[in-house]
C-alpha cells in the first residue's frame, strides 16, 4: 500500500487559517491503513483545528468526511457534491498525494491542501511499522533477486550489489536499515539459487520509471470502450 | 596496449606495482594539488585522484588528475556512480582522455549521508544518482575503449584509450559474495583491482586463494590496499566502523603498547604511534607481497601523503622501475 504520515497540526493549520469553512477529508484506503488519514484521523485533525481556532476566537467551521478512495472520480464525486452543498472554502485532504492531485483536478475553484506526507509503497512489518518494498520503477526484476527489491531497498539501487558498505547485514547509511543485498543473498542461499547472482545485470533502462517522465497506463480492454464511445459521439 | 598508461606497462611487464592516493583539496587552489604531487613524485607508479571521497565536495578528480599529470606523475582518475549519470560519466571520461588521463577507477561511491563519516556536514539532502553501478560502469568504459561505443549504442568518433580499474572489498559482508562480485568486475572488463585496506592478512589470503581457484588473479591485476594506521584511535575506529575492514587484536594491542610506552607525554605518544603505524604498514606490504596473485599495493595515507615515501622506501619498493614508452 501507499504509506503516509500525518503532517504536524501547526503546518496544516498554517494552510487553512484564512478560510472560514474547511472540510477535512479522509480516505478509506491506504492512509486509513497507515493510520494517518482515516475517519479517526479526520476527527483528530478537525478537533485540533477547532480548538486552535476557538482559542484565538476565530469564526470558522470545520467539517468532516471520509470517502472510500480519493484516487477515483466516482468516489471524489461524493466529496465534490458536499463541497458544493456546504459552501466549502478549502479542503485538507488526508489522502495520499494522488488524492490531493485528483481532488485539485476535479474541484475547480476550491483549494486542496495536503494533510499528510506521502512516504512510499510499503508493507506492515510489525504493528505500527512500515517498510518500503517497491519503488514502482515500471519493470519488475524481482524474479532475479529472490523477491527482494534492490531498487527500492538498496540505498544505492544497485543491481549487482552489495557495495563495500554493508556490515553485519546493515546498510552504510544507518544501523536501522537492512542491507537489501544481504537479504537477497540470504534468501537466494535458502532457495539454492545464489549462483544466479554471478551474472551481471547490465545498465538498466530507467525510462519505465519516473525518469522517463510522468507515466500513463492504458488498460486497452477498458479504455477501448471509451475510445469507441467517443468516436461514435463524434460521428 | 589498451591505454599505454604507465600503470598498464608496469603491470603487463610483471613488475610489482605501487599506487598511492592524492586527495584533492576543498578549494579551487591548484597549489595544494601541485604540492602533494611534488612530494610524491617518483614514489608510486600511479596516483589515485579521489572523487568527492566520503561524499564531501572537493576539486573534481578529472581536474586534479590533469594537474597531477602536468607535474609528470601518472594519475588514476576516479568516477563514482553517486554523483553522475551515464551521460555525465562518459562525457567526463572523454574530457579526461582529452587531457591525457589514461587510467580510470570505477567506484560506487559512499552514500551522500556519509559526509566524511559524520565529521563534516556534507550534503545529506542531495539527490543521488546511481544510474549505473560500478560493475556496469566498468563495462561501459570497456565499450568506449574496445568498441568505440557509447552505452546507449551510438558510436564514438574514435576509441577511448583506457586502463580500467575497480575496487574490491575482499573481507566485506556477506563474505561469500565477495569472490562473485570480483568475478563480475573482471567479466565486465576490470584491468586492475584495488582492494579495501587489508589488516587481516590471513583472511585476505583465504579470499585470494578462492579467487585464484576461479582464475581471476590471472585475468586482472590485484593491488592490495594498505591504509597507514596513524594512531590507536584510528585503528579502533576502522575496526569498529569501516565496512569490510577488520583489524586483528594483535595489531590493536601493538598500537596500544606504543601509545602507553610514552607515558603522559602526548606528543611523544602520537610520535610513537605514528612510528608503529609506519612499521605496521611496511610489514603489511611485505606480507601481502607474498600472497599468490597479489600484483601490487595501493597505499593510502589519508591526509598524510608525506608518509608514503618513507613507507615505500622501507618496504624496498623504491625506486620505481624506469619504464620506456615502448616497454611491454
Amino acid at each position: 500500500m501507499i504509506v503516509a504520515e500525518r503532517k504536524p497540526l501547526a503546518e496544516i493549520r498554517s494552510f487553512v487559517e484564512d478560510y472560514r469553512r474547511i472540510l477535512i477529508l479522509g480516505c478509506g484506503t491506504c492512509t486509513t491503513v497507515s493510520l494517518c488519514g482515516g475517519e479517526a484521523e479526520v476527527k483528530i485533525v478537525a478537533s485540533g483545528l477547532r480548538i486552535s481556532f476557538l482559542h484565538e476566537g476565530r469564526d470558522s467551521e470545520i467539517l468532516e468526511d471520509c470517502i472510500t478512495r480519493q484516487c477515483e472520480p466516482e468516489f471524489v464525486e461524493v466529496a465534490r457534491q458536499k463541497v458544493k452543498d456546504e459552501s466549502i472554502e478549502a479542503i485538507v485532504s488526508l489522502g495520499c498525494g494522488v488524492g490531493v492531485n485528483l481532488l485539485a483536478q476535479l474541484l475547480e475553484t476550491v483549494p486542496v491542501f495536503p494533510g499528510v506526507n506521502t512516504k512510499f509503497f510499503g508493507a506492515v512489518v510489525e504493528p505500527g511499522m512500515w517498510l518500503e518494498m517497491c519503488a514502482g520503477c515500471g519493470d519488475c526484476i524481482l524474479q532475479l533477486t529472490g523477491g527482494i527489491c534492490p531498487i527500492a531497498r538498496c540505498s544505492k539501487s544497485l543491481l549487482n550489489g552489495p557495495c563495500g558498505g554493508t556490515r553485519d547485514g546493515k546498510c552504510e547509511i544507518g544501523e536501522d536499515v537492512d542491507c537489501a543485498w544481504a537479504l537477497i543473498i540470504e534468501r537466494m542461499k535458502s532457495l539454492g539459487t545464489l549462483d544466479r547472482l554471478s551474472e551481471m545485470l547490465p545498465a538498466r533502462d530507467w525510462s519505465t520509471s519516473r525518469h522517463g517522465g510522468p507515466r500513463r497506463l492504458v488498460h486497452t480492454e477498458v479504455a477501448n470502450v471509451n475510445v469507441q464511445e467517443t468516436e461514435g459521439e463524434a460521428q | 596496449m589498451k591505454s599505454g598508461s604507465r600503470l598498464e606497462r608496469i603491470l603487463e611487464a610483471g613488475h610489482f606495482a605501487v599506487t598511492a592516493e592524492i586527495g584533492p583539496p576543498m578549494s579551487g587552489n591548484p597549489a595544494k594539488v601541485l604540492e602533494k604531487a611534488q612530494l610524491l613524485k617518483g614514489t608510486a607508479d600511479a596516483f589515485n585522484i579521489t572523487d568527492n571521497q566520503t561524499a564531501v565536495v572537493r576539486m573534481s578528480s578529472v581536474a586534479a588528475a590533469a594537474l597531477v599529470l602536468g607535474e609528470g606523475l601518472e594519475p588514476i582518475m576516479q568516477m563514482t556512480c553517486r554523483d553522475r549519470n551515464r551521460l555525465a560519466i562518459q562525457a567526463d571520461v572523454l574530457g579526461g582522455s582529452a587531457l591525457g588521463l589514461k587510467n580510470c577507477l570505477c567506484i560506487t561511491g559512499d552514500h551522500q549521508t556519509s559526509g566524511a563519516a559524520g565529521r563534516l556536514k556534507g550534503h545529506p539532502g542531495a539527490k543521488n544518482v546511481y544510474d549505473v553501478d560500478s560493475i556496469q560502469l566498468v563495462s561501459i568504459l570497456r565499450g568506449m575503449r574496445d568498441d568505440a561505443l557509447q552505452q546507449g549504442g551510438d558510436p564514438l568518433e574514435e576509441p577511448t584509450p583506457l586502463y580500467i580499474g575497480a575496487a574490491w572489498t575482499p573481507l566485506g559482508d556477506p563474505i561469500e559474495i565477495r569472490p562473485i562480485r570480483l568475478k563480475k568486475k573482471v567479466d565486465a572488463g576490470a584491468d586492475f583491482i584495488q582492494t579495501q585496506g587489508v589488516y587481516d592478512v590471513d583472511g585476505f589470503r583465504e579470499q585470494m586463494a578462492i579467487i585464484a581457484d576461479m582464475g581471476l588473479h590471472e585475468r586482472t591485476h590485484i593491488l592490495a590496499g594498505i591504509i597507514v594506521p596513524k594512531s590507536l584511535g584510528m585503528l579502533r575506529y576502522m575496526n569498529s566502523s569501516v565496512a569490510g575492514v577488520t583489524v586483528p587484536d594483535r595489531l590493536i594491542q601493538r598500537m596500544a603498547e606504543a601509545k602507553k610506552s610514552a607515558g603522559d607525554d602526548k606528543k611523544e605518544a602520537s610520535r610513537r604511534q605514528l612510528a608503529e603505524g609506519i612499521k605496521m604498514s611496511v610489514e603489511l606490504i611485505e606480507q601481502v607481497q607474498e600472497i599468490p596473485g597479489v600484483r601490487g599495493v595501493h597505499v593510502q595515507a589519508i591526509e598524510s601523503e608525506h608518509l608514503v615515501p618513507e613507507i615505500l622506501e622501507k618496504a624496498g619498493l623504491l625506486p620505481r622501475p624506469e619504464m620506456s614508452k615502448k616497454e611491454g
